[in-house]
């Protein structure tokens, strides 16, 4: 090693100093943003909870209700998935759910679903994905319309045995080469309908609790 | 600057002879996973090019008070620090480009070639020779980083410059569109070896003919 070794105890020395300007560094770094990315994230979720309302809400104040449920069977997940149930004055007008569909080709997919209060669809956009790149990335709108032919169906149109795609004698296309991805979306708007429909009054009922809640808390 | 002209030279040989990417092929992880779209590569080589040079500049500021020993534990903590900044600024600033980059921000701290350099120069050469070479590796790994990011996604996408907004905000969309579709293999990570490959021949071509028209020495 070259001229001027350092002295053991300047080392221990410069390794504090340096340890205490890390630790500032960090410590600053974090406070200032942390906020920040908690706004971003917030406008993430609120962007993408546009994208699946009807066109007509999307400009509207609407309260959004958060609520959490689990079914494993028909929402995909044994976590508790997140709900937002969005009022107008106490009417409820959209539920979209964070649906997860377990059976994606190379992992689960993670859905944002629109859900009027009649039961149709308003719209479905994957936001979490693992498929194979050129094939089963084509449920992103980004790179295919493949998506869009969930907007304005419901558990009766086409009926409940018709959801499926079309290899499976269902109604809906499937992305060609992309079979295994293609059912999983299905059957996870499909059984997300089947939960909105055993409890759509549960859910609008514990979202006024929430939006009550939320209005004595406030100003 | 009294230094001699070869130091000069010897400095910033990391931007092409001595290329982190394309001569020494150190730091190609990074390099080879995110370099699907230009905007993204060239979003990493500049977080890694500042990382290094703070970092190498650091050490070589505090070569002579710390034993040799602790100067790749000091250097990792300097690196550590200073990535976790970067990150959390870059997701509270450029949020949707981060969330492209992902994790490969936080893994700039153990680029070999980052750390290679924070040891080796860091340890034994000038703050200004440091300076200067670590100003050399990063560019030099910038360029890397531009000239695959832009072919994989001239090849792959048939763009160029897709997701500038993410850089600079909505409003400054620059992308070109190229009339084909892409051939969907470059930007899939066996696209990057081939992409990468043929570079690297391209390169060792250039510099075998630079040396066979020198004189023999």
């Amino acid at each position: 090693m070259a001229s001027a070794d350092g002295h053991p105890l300047l080392t221990v020395f410069v390794a504090i100093a340096l340890a205490a300007a890390a630790f500032y560094a960090v410590h600053t770094a974090y406070d200032w943003s942390d906020e920040r990315i908690a706004a971003n994230e917030r406008a993430r979720t609120v962007a993408r909870l546009n994208s699946v309302l009807e066109p007509e809400l999307r400009d509207r104040d609407l309260t959004t209700s958060l609520l959490a449920v689990t079914d494993v069977e028909l929402l995909g997940s044994d976590e508790p998935v997140d709900v937002f149930v969005l009022t107008d004055r106490g009417a409820p007008m959209a539920t979209v759910f964070a649906a997860v569909a377990p059976h994606g080709y190379n992992a689960a997919i993670d859905l944002l679903i629109g859900v009027s209060p009649i039961g149709t669809v308003t719209g479905v956009r994957a936001v979490r994905h693992r498929e194979t790149k050129g094939l089963g990335d084509a449920i992103e709108v980004a790179k295919s319309d493949w998506i869009l032919q969930f907007d304005r169906k419901a558990l009766t149109a086409p009926p409940a045995e018709l959801w499926a795609i079309d290899q499976d004698e269902g109604a809906f296309d499937a992305i060609s080469g992309a079979t295994v991805t293609s059912r999983a979306v299905v059957t996870a708007v499909k059984n997300t309908l089947l939960y909105f429909e055993q409890h759509r009054d549960e859910l609008y009922a514990r979202a006024a609790e929430v939006a009550a809640a939320a209005e004595t808390d406030g100003p | 600057m009294n230094q001699p002209p070869s130091s000069w030279q010897e400095a910033t040989a990391p931007l092409w002879r001595d290329n982190l990417a394309f001569a020494q092929l150190l730091g190609l992880c990074p390099l080879l996973a995110v370099t699907t779209t230009l905007v993204a590569g060239l979003a990493l080589g500049v977080a890694s090019a500042a990382v290094i040079v703070i970092a190498s500049t650091t050490m070589a500021a505090l070569r002579r008070f710390v034993t040799p020993r602790a100067r790749l534990p000091l250097a990792l903590l300097i690196l550590a620090a200073l990535v976790t900044v970067v990150d959390l600024v870059t997701a509270a600033v450029l949020f949707d480009l981060h969330g492209v980059l992902g994790l490969f921000v936080p893994l700039i701290v153990v680029n070999s070639g980052l750390l290679a350099h924070a040891r080796t120069v860091a340890s034994e050469r000038s703050i200004a020779f440091t300076f200067v070479s670590a100003l050399s590796t990063g560019l030099g790994f910038i360029f890397a980083f531009i000239v695959l990011g832009a072919l994989r996604e001239l090849v792959g996408h048939g763009t160029l410059l897709a997701g500038t907004e993410m850089l600079a905000g909505s409003g400054s969309e620059l992308t070109l569109t190229l009339p084909f579709s892409g051939m969907l293999v470059a930007v899939l990570p066996p696209g990057a070896f081939f992409v990468m490959g043929l570079l690297l021949a391209l390169r060792n071509r250039l510099t075998r003919r630079a040396a066979d028209g020198e004189a023999p020495r």
